[in-house]
């Protein structure tokens, strides 16, 4: 084959198709393309477009959206580009191409990329107006054209496949009544089985398109000047103005079997494991493209193909080998996927659940999972998959077939080879070894398994892990808080309220051993903090404080500090923005937007920290809390003030509820959003508590997390006043205070609460702990008492002293290395 | 190092060995807490912790983080442990290793120990060499 070697003069390489696999293609080879000028012939008028995501540009995409072709820089890189360029016909001997304007086009290699094009079937009344396919973008012009027409109301697809019912969508969002006929007796019939098939229908029942299975068209009848619809065999008429024709796809090998080429007997040029046609100097890629008797319909392989031909045309050695037409997709906004491949011998493990119109099914053969579809829920997809490809052994089937937001918590069922600790590269297994061997306390464990001594992030997860397997073993797992405390957190927390203990030495003295350490001592600061809401560092309180509450501020990895303003809501005053920038500009800070709507200045040293926060509070801001385990933000949309989709104030909402909150200490640092609408620009169900507006009042979301171990919040009641839903949290944050363990996030606290959502519920709603007098009471004097901490700092002088670097040099600082980098001063690399 | 220290304002030394360094009046400095100070031109972290029932007991180690090379120690909290509690530890603020305040040396792993410093108490003012 050829390869571009040793050529004086550029050979040039022309391919035909410029479609998603030909783009592909000139991607990937533009940068190993030394001794080669590349020609790309586009029949299409543009560049290549995303066809996978098609159906959206119904619903708000744009062409440039869509767009995967970046001609522009492209033609600056050597390659010409031609649109709207038809060939007619390939010369083989000559090593030239002819094209339908006249002109000849030599090559040294040719890469047929040509896709290929909608079946429709032979049914009489097929081509008058009305009738359509769906490829491309003009395609889709016409068929938006043609549905505004006075008289058109109903379409019709013909084809249950998988894109016919992306077509069926795409009529749907032209507001269209639709239905779908398929001749087969069920729905995707290629990717899925009956039951599955089934459940698929109820999903698209749901969306208001009508499915017709088993439906034979007859002819296509002509009305005034369009369809009059479908006739079926049997004489019935589906009336409808469009018709849409979504039978499958064929090849676009035309031109190859025209020049003598091998084509499959299904269709396809003929190709190699190099992606070569039996001509050296043709190669084909992509839906053309026929390997080992199989063509592709998806975009997936047709990539592996476009990787493979540049490899070889540059020298690699990369094959293709056949493609995992396994696939995931999300269909009419139902979740789809399938894996692996059927086999009539294997057991079938399902699960069905018409309600949640969720059905899965996994077969297994000798203990192997095989294949498998996930129709309404493709949670686990990926353990599934891999299982299926044999890239992980197969195991606990029948609770992977259970969809995750059903099953118990996943802990104890990841591998034992999945990554712990990614900082110490350290896998559970490594970790359960540990504490099978003997090891059962958690600085113990830590200190033998190197896990957790990096960033830290995975500690809990070490401390869930080995409760967990104590209590495999048979061993009374005590959650005590670490050795100085026989305790756990929400046990200390009652103690603590219950003898009123307002400082340290009262409590270690009471409960407690020795002079407590570094774990339990900020719990212990946290504890008072949540129930006195006084200033943290006062009396011996200031020992127990971590670096970020002892400073104020949160040190980062040269010792320096970042500062972080509060911005309720994330509405800020241009004059506070320009301040900000006027701060940051005087002290050197490194500017940021956090991910939560604020803004973050770095680099402050420990004695520059009063200085700067003096200007930030004259400008009008106050302490953010980004040092403490406390509320941080609460991040919102514009909502309804300005957004044409809004229906609640969601502004509003979220600056009362940040102000309320604000200071308010917890085992772990707490997120709220507050979305103005349905579309939840705020991310309200990734936060610990989330509001999202109905037009009856609010949705209130809980439990939800980001961050390492995602969880999506969960519904906990609908349609709340303002008053009911400040009402709600209150309780659900000073519950979450009172009983969840050390650095325990609501998510992790939640998957703990034996009963779940409904007891949850019970607490907080019904009132069947009896204790919600309390924790309203509680919350109520954290908001009375409420005061910001930088400003009581900067009132008081004695608590601006440890805001020296050196007690007997108040003058001398050290001086951290740094660098520049995009304009701002940055820490040097270590 | 990447942590120079620009000594502005040179403190007071006594010339009798060792070379001690008055620091600052002892009762200025917080319970079960650190802070940092310049001895003959290096950082310092010296602690004050409280002993139940007996009188408070000094350390001084290096006030720079051996994992980063940071200078941070002085600003990590405090504690004890062992079996009998009777260890006297600090906890760096960064990444959280613990060292025994007595022998500067990491009871998490094999990170070098910190460097350690005599301390005193006397009239009242705080001694390091």
């Amino acid at each position: 084959m050829d390869t571009a070697t040793s050529a004086s003069t550029p050979r040039h390489l022309l391919v035909v198709g410029n479609g998603m696999v030909g783009q592909k293609f000139v991607d990937e080879f533009i940068d190993h393309s030394d001794g080669w000028t590349i020609s790309v012939l586009g029949e299409e008028p543009r560049g290549a477009y995303d066809r996978v995501m098609l159906s959206s540009f119904f619903d708000g995409s744009t062409i440039d959206d869509l767009n995967l072709c970046d001609v522009e820089t492209l033609r600056e890189r050597g390659v010409d580009f031609q649109f709207g360029a038809r060939v007619e016909r390939i010369e083989r001997k000559a090593q030239q191409v002819h094209l339908a304007d006249g002109r000849t086009i030599a090559y040294d290699h040719l890469v047929m990329a040509t896709g290929s094009s909608p079946f429709v079937p032979p049914i009489p009344g097929r081509d008058q107006p009305g009738c359509f396919v769906y490829r491309t973008i003009e395609d889709l012009e016409a068929i938006r054209d043609w549905s505004l027409r006075p008289g058109v109301s109903t379409g019709v697809v013909v084809g249950g496949g998988l894109l016919g019912l992306e077509a069926a969508n795409a009529l749907r969002n032209l507001g269209l009544k639709t239905h779908v006929v398929e001749m087969a007796p069920r729905l995707m019939p290629q990717q899925l089985d009956e039951p599955a098939a089934a459940m698929l229908r109820r999903w698209v029942d749901e969306l208001d398109i009508e499915t017709h299975l088993g439906f034979a068209t007859e002819s296509i009848e002509a009305g005034d000047g369009q369809p009059l619809g479908l006739r079926t065999a049997v004489g019935d008429l589906l009336e409808a103005q469009l018709v849409l024709f979504s039978a499958g796809i064929r090849p676009n090998h035309q031109l190859a079997e025209a020049a003598g080429l091998l084509v499959g007997e299904r269709g396809g040029i003929v190709v190699d494991d190099n992606c070569t046609t039996e001509d050296p100097a043709i190669s084909a890629i992509g839906e053309v493209a026929c390997h080992e008797g199989r063509t592709y319909g998806l975009v997936a392989p047709g990539y592996a193909m476009a990787r493979t031909l540049s490899s070889r045309l540059s020298g690699g050695d990369e094959q293709f080998e056949g493609a995992d037409t396994s696939t995931k997709l999300k269909l009419l906004g139902v979740e789809v996927a399938n894996f692996g491949i059927e086999n009539d011998d294997a057991d079938r493990v399902e699960f069905n659940d018409p309600i949640n119109r969720i059905h899965r099914r996994v077969s297994v053969l000798e203990g192997q999972v095989v294949g498998g579809v996930l129709v309404g829920d493709t949670s686990g997809y990926e353990i599934l998959h891999a299982m299926a490809t044999g890239a992980m052994p197969s195991a606990d089937v029948a609770a992977l077939v259970v969809p995750s937001s059903l099953a118990a918590a996943s802990e104890v069922e990841l591998p034992d080879s999945a990554l712990l600790c990614s900082c110490n590269n350290v896998c559970r297994g490594a970790v359960k070894d540990a504490v099978r061997h003997g090891t059962h306390n958690l600085p113990d464990l830590v200190s033998a398994t190197k896990a957790g001594t990096g960033c830290g992030g995975c500690k809990p997860d070490v401390s869930s892990l080995l409760f967990a397997e104590l209590s495999a073993l048979g061993i009374d797992a005590k959650r005590s808080i670490c050795a100085h405390f026989d305790h756990s957190r929400q046990e200390l927390f009652d103690l603590v309220r219950f003898h009123r203990h307002t400082t340290w030495a009262q409590v270690i003295t009471a409960h407690g051993l020795g002079r407590g350490c570094e774990v339990c001592r900020p719990v212990v600061g946290s504890i008072l903090a949540s129930l006195s809401n006084g200033y943290v560092l006062d009396g011996d309180q200031g020992s127990l404080q971590d670096t970020n509450d002892h400073s104020l501020a949160n040190m980062q990895r040269n010792g320096t500090y970042s500062v972080v303003p509060r911005i309720p809501g994330g509405e800020v005053l241009p004059s506070q923005l320009i301040a900000l920038g006027e701060i940051a500009e005087e002290f050197g800070l490194y500017t940021k937007i956090t991910g939560a709507q604020r803004v973050d200045l770095f680099g402050a040293q420990l004695h520059e920290l009063p200085e700067i926060w003096r200007r930030v509070i004259d400008a009008g801001m106050e302490s953010g809390h980004a040092y403490g385990k406390a509320l941080r933000t609460v991040k919102s949309c514009v909502g309804e003030t300005w957004c044409r989709y809004g229906v609640q104030d969601s502004v509003a909402m979220a600056i009362r509820v940040e102000r309320r909150y604000r200071g308010l200490r917890a085992p772990h640092k707490l997120k709220s959003a507050v979305s103005g609408c349905t579309r939840e620009c705020a991310e309200a169900q990734s936060k610990d508590f989330g509001l999202i507006a109905t037009e009856n009042g609010w949705n209130l979301y809980l439990c939800g997390n980001g961050g390492r171990t995602p969880r999506h919040a969960d519904l906990f009641a609908v349609d709340l006043t303002d008053e009911q839903a400040i009402r709600y949290i209150d309780r659900f944050l000073m519950f979450y205070i009172r009983t969840a363990d050390k650095l325990e996030r609501t998510s992790k606290w939640f998957e703990g609460l034996e009963g779940g959502l409904n007891y949850l519920r019970s607490v907080i709603v019904d009132d069947a702990l009896g204790i919600c007098d309390e924790l309203e009471a509680d919350m109520e004097r954290h908001v009375e008492t409420y005061e910001c901490e930088w400003a009581a700092t900067l009132d008081d002088p004695a608590r601006l002293d440890h805001f020296v670097e050196f007690v007997n040099a108040p003058e001398a600082t050290s001086t951290p290395v740094w660098i520049t980098e995009r304009g701002q001063r940055v820490p040097a690399p270590a | 190092m990447r942590h120079m220290v620009d000594i502005v304002h040179n403190p007071g030394v006594i010339e009798s060995p060792p070379p001690w360094t008055i620091v600052t009046r002892a009762d200025a400095i917080p319970v079960d807490r650190g802070v940092a100070a310049i001895v003959d031109g290096e950082p310092v972290a010296i602690f004050r912790l409280s002993v139940p029932g007996g009188v408070d007991a000094w350390y001084a180690v290096s006030h720079v983080d051996p994992v980063t090379d940071v200078p941070i120690m002085a600003r990590g909290l405090v504690g004890s442990h062992g079996d009998e509690f009777d260890i006297p530890t600090v906890a760096s603020p960064l990444h959280k290793r613990r060292y025994d305040l007595r022998s500067g040396e990491c009871l998490d792993d094999d990170t070098p120990a910190l460097a350690t410093y005599d301390v005193r108490v006397v009239d009242g003012f705080l001694l390091v060499a």
